[in-house]
């Protein structure tokens, strides 16, 4: 059981990384990528739409029959997209703000239904809450560290505005390290997402090359 | 097969019922904060342009609708005080390097611009969005201006001989902008009657 559950956290976080391994939520990782800020928060969002839903899924799953179960998970994911939507418009306004316009682009990301899919579907509740919850926060982190080189290289700041979504105590993360000037507009622009990304998805490969692992790809139906 | 058609039809159909009730409930709990908070939102912006010395009214409170020089619908919020119309504030738009730029802009009853904020734009990250308030202090510079200052052939970027600064690498989002606050003074000076009435 023990090792079902650190494979899980693995796979989430490295081995089997949504962005950086298996390549699916390319549209938010392009899109909201232009800060580390940005990064986090889109990350976040989508790590709680993928436990809730992943949860969901496994709670149900002897439920749900095989001819209806792809638009009973998009039901699902959209309506907890929805769910996070109205409830960060209402009570956390100022992140809404800045993250709201790409709240509903969550439902269009092909990673909470490809872990539906592959995992939750056939798996017991608790495990598939985890890896819902850990492919949400690889996901997050590979958000936040393609963010943080855009917007270094970009904009020369690193975590700016991240006292608008971590609360006035976290002021202490927004760093200036080249003055703006001197940022390369294109890395902020879209041709810089599809170069960082390709750069970060070399580095991590070659990381797993020199710890003697297999290189895994398009491993979205992998066993876990 | 008929039986099985059944079944699935009765399953997705529970999760949509289920799902449904769901959100309609959260619709419901979070329907009084959403609004509460777009009203905050609507005075920030309002108040961000029109100073709070000038009136003693509830701005959101006080509108008139009214169609701008391109048959757009906007809303014309009033600053009064001791009942007097002292100035108003409504949003225009000028066109940028990427689409439209919405501005929200203030006004006293003499035709002075008391701010210009903007709202929305499409413009290049670190070249044309220096329009914003965060990023820079060139929107400001409008305060105070009227019609008649600067003169006409000055209302425009220093590239089209009149007297506003453009940006390193983007003339035509401050173009933009400056013919938007040029056009909605001259939209005041057009209609003040209508938009200072009291009723």
């Amino acid at each position: 059981m023990a090792t079902q559950y650190r494979t899980i956290v693995r796979d989430g976080l490295w081995d089997n990384n949504g962005v950086f391994s298996m390549l699916l939520g390319m549209c938010p990782t392009m899109a909201m990528t232009t800060s580390a800020t940005n990064g986090l928060g889109m990350g976040v969002a989508t790590a709680v739409v993928m436990a809730a839903s992943s949860l969901l899924v496994a709670t149900f799953r002897n439920r749900i029959t095989q001819e209806v179960r792809i638009p009973v998970y998009i039901l699902i994911v959209a309506a907890m997209v929805t769910l996070v939507d109205l409830c960060m418009n209402a009570w956390m306004h100022e992140l809404y703000k800045v993250l709201g316009l790409f709240i509903p682009l969550i439902v269009s990301n092909c990673l909470p239904l490809a872990r539906l899919e592959a995992f939750a579907a056939k798996e017991p509740v608790l495990p598939s809450f985890l890896d819902g919850l850990f492919m949400g926060i690889g996901f997050t982190i590979a958000l936040t560290a393609i963010g943080a080189v855009r917007e270094i290289f970009g904009s020369g700041t690193l975590f700016a505005d991240a006292s608008l979504l971590l609360g006035p105590a976290f002021k202490f993360m927004e760093m200036r390290l080249m003055s703006a000037d001197m940022g390369v507009l294109m890395m902020i622009l879209p041709p810089g997402g599809f170069l960082v990304t390709g750069l970060l998805v070399v580095g991590k490969r070659m990381l797993d090359v020199r710890a003697g692992k297999a290189i895994q790809m398009g491993g979205a139906h992998s066993a876990a | 097969m008929k039986q099985g058609t059944l079944k699935h039809a009765v399953i997705l159909g529970t999760f949509c019922l289920g799902f449904g009730l769901l959100l309609a409930v959260t619709d419901m709990v979070t329907a009084k904060d959403i609004a509460a908070r777009a009203l905050e939102d609507k005075q920030n912006s309002l108040s961000q342009v029109i100073p709070d010395s000038i009136h003693d009214n509830n701005l959101v409170a006080d509108s008139v609708a009214m169609k701008d020089d391109h048959g757009k619908d906007i809303t014309v919020y009033r600053a009064r005080k001791d009942g007097k119309v002292s100035g108003v504030a409504y949003e225009i738009y000028g066109s940028g390097y990427a689409g439209e730029i919405k501005l929200m802009m203030g006004v006293d009853a003499q035709g002075n611009v008391l701010g210009v904020r903007v709202l929305a734009h499409h413009e290049t990250p670190g070249l044309g969005d220096k329009i914003e308030e965060k990023k820079g202090d060139w929107i400001l510079r409008f305060t105070g201006l009227s019609l008649g200052n600067p003169l006409p052939d000055k209302w425009k970027v220093k590239k089209d001989g009149g007297q506003f600064d453009q940006f390193a690498g983007a003339t035509i989002t401050p173009r933009g902008v400056v013919s938007a606050i040029r056009g909605g003074l001259a939209f005041f000076a057009a209609h003040q009657a209508q938009m200072t009435e009291v009723n």
